[in-house]
């Protein structure tokens, strides 16, 4: 992958009551992100890329795989090899730290690095009631990490933490994605986020993807 | 004066609620999660028709199990060619049971599996995990607590069941006659107040343990499926 070659080709359209969207949407930076009011559909088209819409019409390729064509084909979520990390981290009750991160994880090798690099060693044996927003939210980063993603969605990831440690994630973030050639789009509110984490800025507008530019 | 065992009525109640839960199981699951989960064309249909026994009178449902899997009925007679009989043979007073507690089991169950965030499930589906894994290792495990509670429910009211078991089972010593048989049967006969108490007592003690576990597993429900990650 060259930064001048689309990871992503989004064209797809979608009508869920009020929320019309029509998409084309072909960022080539490996680190993206989508940005817009509240409710114009960001969440939306990650689901959309992710194979959790299903309603959306049209083409989704990824990084040369076709995910779902105009016929109606549609590949499976669980064989995308995607990071979700949703908003609100979504760690599983039942399951310690530790069991959280190796869920999707094709083996526990990265486990170690991944903990480190997220400052969450010392939580591996916590249940995730016992943790705090922001720990689970980087929990939540680490699984998705560990899962051997092809790309990472991440919507709003950072929401739960405070401004030196969103900073400090974020950059971690980046530095862990960038030389495993991991692309990644970011929806975020936050202005400072996109401006540290994106190499390209994409928005909605009355239901369509515009670049916005760097 | 007919002759009448506490202990086999009871015995016999308790075998027939636990056969009710075990065959019930694997129904209330597959009714409960497709009511849960998913959407199809006649969903209300279904979920009406499943609670049919529930509003029905039991001599009626009693009925209805009598003209189906009586020795000529058509589903009775593959079954009798076979070597089951169903009327009036333990294998009544299970059936009876079975379709008795079914609709509660499967209300339980529905109710377990909605309140499992189906967000848990999409997740687990992005990190490479299909439907079967999913629901075995995420879905089930956070219901658990709230199925355990659907299959004690269901065990208490097989327990109690008297009308649909009178009609298709009878009533018949060592064979047939559960807890609230021997009780009724027991009320016509004079001088056996003793076993009555007793029976009564057995009756009331085995409703208030089943009440008490089914109120812990729903309590264990409410505590696994905290909020707290949700915020």
């Amino acid at each position: 992958m060259t930064s001048a070659d689309p990871w992503l080709n989004l064209a797809v359209s979608l009508r869920l009551g009020r929320l019309a969207l029509d998409l084309a949407f072909d960022p080539s930076a490996p680190a993206v992100a989508l940005v817009g009011p509240s409710g114009s559909g960001k969440s939306t088209v990650l689901r959309i890329i992710a194979g959790l819409e299903r309603r959306a019409r049209g083409t989704v390729r990824c990084r040369g795989e076709v995910w779902q064509d105009e016929r109606g084909m549609q590949v499976p979520v669980w064989s995308r090899r995607l990071g979700w990390i949703p908003q609100e981290a979504l760690l599983f009750p039942h399951l310690d730290v530790r069991q959280n991160l190796t869920y999707g994880a094709p083996s526990t090798d990265g486990l170690t690095t991944v903990a480190d690099l997220l400052e969450i060693g010392p939580l591996l044996d916590r249940r995730p009631r016992h943790l705090s927003g922001g720990e689970r939210q980087r929990v939540s980063v680490g699984r998705a990490l560990l899962s051997n993603p092809r790309l990472l969605l991440l919507d709003e990831p950072f929401a739960a933490m405070d401004r030196p440690l969103r900073q400090s994630v974020g950059l971690r973030l980046r530095e862990y994605c960038a030389p495993r050639g991991i692309p990644y789009l970011l929806v975020s509110h936050d202005e400072r986020d996109v401006e540290a984490l994106a190499d390209e800025v994409w928005g909605i507008q009355s239901g369509s993807v515009v670049p916005l530019g760097r | 004066m007919p002759s009448i065992d506490p202990w086999s009525a009871v015995r016999l109640s308790l075998v027939a609620g636990a056969w009710a839960t075990v065959l019930g199981t694997p129904v209330a699951l597959a009714l409960g999660w497709l009511l849960a989960r998913t959407r199809f064309p006649g969903k209300a249909i279904v979920s009406t028709l499943t609670l049919v026994p529930l509003v029905l009178p039991p001599v009626v449902t009693g009925v209805l199990l009598l003209r189906l899997f009586g020795t000529k009925g058509p589903l009775g007679a593959p079954l009798e060619a076979l070597g089951v009989r169903v009327p009036f043979s333990m294998a009544g007073v299970v059936l009876a049971a079975t379709v008795m507690a079914l609709p509660l089991y499967v209300l339980s169950v529905r109710a377990a599996l909605t309140a499992v965030d189906p967000r848990y499930e999409e997740v687990s589906w992005t990190l490479g995990h299909g439907p079967c894994a999913t629901f075995r290792r995420i879905t089930l495990p956070l219901a658990l607590p709230g199925l355990a509670a659907g299959a004690v429910l269901a065990f208490a009211r097989a327990l109690g069941e008297f009308g649909a078991t009178a009609v298709l089972a009878g009533n018949i010593e060592g064979r047939t006659r559960t807890a609230p048989m021997a009780i009724y049967t027991l009320l016509e006969v004079p001088g056996r107040e003793g076993a009555i108490g007793w029976l009564v007592g057995a009756t009331l003690a085995l409703a208030l343990l089943t009440l008490v576990a089914y109120e812990l597993l729903l309590h264990w429900q409410a505590r696994r499926l905290e909020a707290h990650d949700l915020r």
